[in-house]
């Protein structure tokens, strides 16, 4: 049977309509950002330069590719179509009459609703395994910048200790289904992620230990929503059984957040180090406050701009990261449509067909190329005030 | 140093010989359908149920290696016999120099991990050939004057680099230069038979300096930018001299410390890129063992590896330290 193709214009045209709600919500988020400029502080001096709308745009499109996903992509990323095996771009199929805008790869599934599906992947565990490594890095930071002495130097050992490690080394043995039949993801996992509650319980209980009806509010809304996600991630034993993850997908998450911490930690405390010397720190010991109190209320919001820089490039850094995992096939399903197995699975194939390389490629690099324009502009705002 | 190093392969030691792992290699020595007894018997036969700490302390060289003992006969017999190893106990760890075996390539592992390091080594050599001088003449150069066009264009040029991992930049030279233009070849295998050429090492190199390339730079030009703003650069321009003559006498030397240290720090991300970059081209090095070694569960032969790449890691931090305060006049008085 043969397979008609649509031409170069019809791909890009095709490929341009299907992120239609894509382009709807990145108007409405460009027109409501350039009206209200003045009134969104730091995120309305970004649309003041070329780089920082870039960046913001890069990374929305993404964001709001994965949040349409099932929308955009025309297929099942899954889906298998015997016909359509390493077709090239522009393909249609004959059950639906749907075009392979970007061809099919080896196992005959369309490369283009895969590097859409992705993006999904990519765009939960990057920003939340970046997420739990600022809070293991910064509740550690803190007290190890703070206070010095023997509580830095034993934090800053075990910094350097995984710092000194190669990251494909850890991954090769912290990533493997060996790894997972033992309960070690799982301790690691109950130890990191035990940090954001305390992280915000600290938070609330210094800054309202003198109201306790709000505080035991705060505390317990705390505890609860904090316990329910723990429960749901390290035992997956939600009550609810809305927040559950496989076995792989923690052990990666694991390996990540341990991965990115120890330089969340130092960049932290060196941050602290150099805030603590200021004024209102010596104020606010003078007035006999918590030492916690200063950490997290009088330090931690004056080092909020370098952190801010930090956390977007740390993204990027985590999203290349996870595209190492899937390119040496480590933690992620082989079927698994993320960017990093996509792109395992066709460079072994160059010499027979180059397309389906290609998309996953670009996506990855325009994801991590956006946040690092973001955190570019970012810094250059934050250094102007 | 020493310290770090144990803490490290105890780490690696700990999780190489995890259960499943053990099993894995049991099963990849035996074949596959082999019983639970008959995997169970080989790990007892050569001494992998001893003591977990007995088995560091044999790997460091401060136990005793007992040979294995035949039970029909009760004489003692080598535990590889591929390796060479003697049939009598002995300290023979690392700290005597012995690396121990290969269960997977059925070498001494030294005979295994040396050449390859010396094959990264000669990678390695090309990609900091290639990766310094571009990325150091890209920063000063967009340094030079900030805000300037050619500052606008370089900076966001080196984005991108930092953007591209090597995987990716490999996948797209690959397709550029070796699918659609043929000028070069996308595998380096034949590098290692044969002896490296431009025509099937290149591909190599420039992936892995890429990535590297705007990282340097970025730092090379922030370096740079402070530098040019310092009281004796307006003092040598007002005194007459030249733009050229400024940068290169009084501005280079002073931006070039910063970036020393970076390229320094640069070497664990190298590692993992090695890995990469040897994996994707096929070239038959460091990384390549490694990640053998981790697939096959080779405990002797990964943990030479962890040795010699937190060894690395650890020396250039040292050697960063050091240099710092050699090229900064400040901080050697002091």
């Amino acid at each position: 049977m043969d397979i008609e193709y649509i031409g170069a214009f019809g791909i890009i045209l095709g490929a341009l309509a299907r992120f239609w709600p894509v382009w709807i919500a990145l108007a409405i988020i460009l027109v409501l950002s350039v009206r209200f400029k003045k009134s969104l502080g730091l995120y309305g001096q970004l649309f003041d330069t070329g780089v920082g709308v870039a960046g913001v745009m890069i990374c929305l499109f993404w964001l709001f590719t994965a949040i349409f996903a099932g929308t955009i992509s025309p297929f099942n990323p899954l889906a298998q179509f015997p016909v359509m095996k390493s077709v090239l771009p522009g393909a249609i199929e004959p059950g639906s009459g749907q075009a392979f805008l970007f061809g099919g790869d080896r196992l005959a599934r369309d490369v283009f609703s895969r590097m859409v599906f992705g993006s999904q992947i990519v765009l939960i565990i990057a920003p939340a395994a970046t997420l739990f490594a600022l809070m293991v890095g910064t509740t550690l930071g803190l007290p190890a910048g703070y206070y010095g002495g023997r509580v830095d130097s034993i934090l800053s050992f075990l910094a350097n200790l995984v710092l000194a490690f190669p990251v494909i080394l850890l991954f090769y043995l912290l990533v493997t289904p060996g790894i997972r039949e033992t309960p070690i993801p799982q301790w690691m996992a109950g130890f990191f992620f035990i940090f954001p509650i305390i992280f915000f319980s600290l938070l609330f209980y210094t800054r309202f230990r003198s109201r306790p009806g709000l505080l035991a509010v705060q505390l317990a809304l705390t505890l609860i929503i904090g316990g329910w996600i723990y429960l749901g991630l390290v035992f997956d034993a939600d009550p609810l059984g809305i927040i559950s993850i496989s076995s792989n997908q923690l052990n990666i998450f694991v390996a990540v957040v341990f991965a990115s911490s120890p330089g969340v930690f130092r960049i932290v405390r060196g941050l602290v180090m150099d805030i603590k010397t200021r004024e209102y720190v010596a104020a606010a010991q003078t007035r006999g406050e918590n030492p916690w109190y200063i950490m997290l209320w009088e330090v931690l919001p004056n080092a909020r701009g370098p952190l801010i820089v930090d956390v977007c490039l740390r993204i990027g850094y985590t999203t290349i990261l996870l595209g190492t995992l899937g390119y040496f096939g480590l933690g992620l399903a082989p079927e698994s449509p993320d960017w990093g197995t996509g792109i395992k699975e066709s460079s072994r194939l160059l010499r027979a067909s180059v397309h389906p390389a290609l998309p996953p490629v670009f996506a990855l690099m325009s994801f991590v190329l956006g946040l690092n324009l973001l955190a570019d502009a970012l810094r250059e705002q934050s250094l102007k005030d | 140093m020493a310290l770090t190093m144990l803490c490290l392969t105890l780490v690696v030691f700990f999780l190489v010989n995890l259960e499943p792992n053990l099993k894995k290699l049991a099963i990849s020595q035996l074949d596959m359908r082999s019983s639970a007894e008959d995997l169970e018997s080989w790990l007892q036969k050569n001494g992998y149920r001893q003591n977990f700490f007995v088995r560091y302390g044999q790997w460091l060289g401060v136990v005793q290696k007992q040979p294995n003992v035949d039970p029909t006969t009760g004489q003692a017999v080598p535990r590889f016999s591929y390796c060479n190893e003697p049939a009598e106990a002995r300290y023979s760890g690392i700290l005597q120099g012995d690396f121990g075996c290969s269960t997977k390539f059925k070498v001494p592992v030294a005979k295994k991990l040396f050449p390859a390091l010396g094959a990264t080594g000669i990678l390695m050599f090309w990609v900091m050939l290639v990766m310094v001088p571009v990325s150091l003449l890209i920063g000063v150069l967009a340094g030079m004057r900030e805000g300037s066009k050619t500052d606008r264009t370089l900076s966001i040029a080196s984005i991108a680099t930092t953007a591209t991992p090597e995987y990716v930049s490999g996948v797209i030279f690959a397709v550029i230069f070796a699918s659609w233009l043929g000028w070069l070849n996308g595998s380096a295998a034949t590098a290692t038979r044969e002896g490296i050429s431009f025509y099937n090492f290149t591909l190599p190199v420039m992936t892995m300096a890429v990535y590297g390339i705007g990282y340097i730079a970025r730092m090379t030009r922030a370096s740079m930018v402070e530098v040019m703003t310092q009281q004796y650069i307006r003092t040598a321009r007002l005194k007459g001299l030249g733009f050229g003559a400024v940068v290169v006498k009084h501005a280079l030397r002073n931006a070039l410390i910063a970036p020393f240290t970076v390229i320094m720090l640069q070497f664990p991300w190298l590692l993992t890129g090695v890995v990469i970059v040897e994996v994707m081209f096929r070239y038959q090095g460091f990384g390549f063992t490694l990640v053998e070694a981790a697939s096959n569960n080779d405990i002797d032969l990964l943990l030479g590896c962890s040795l010699v790449s937190v060894f690395v890691v650890l020396s250039t931090q040292l050697i960063s330290d050091v240099g710092y305060a050699y090229l900064n006049p400040r901080i050697r008085v002091q």
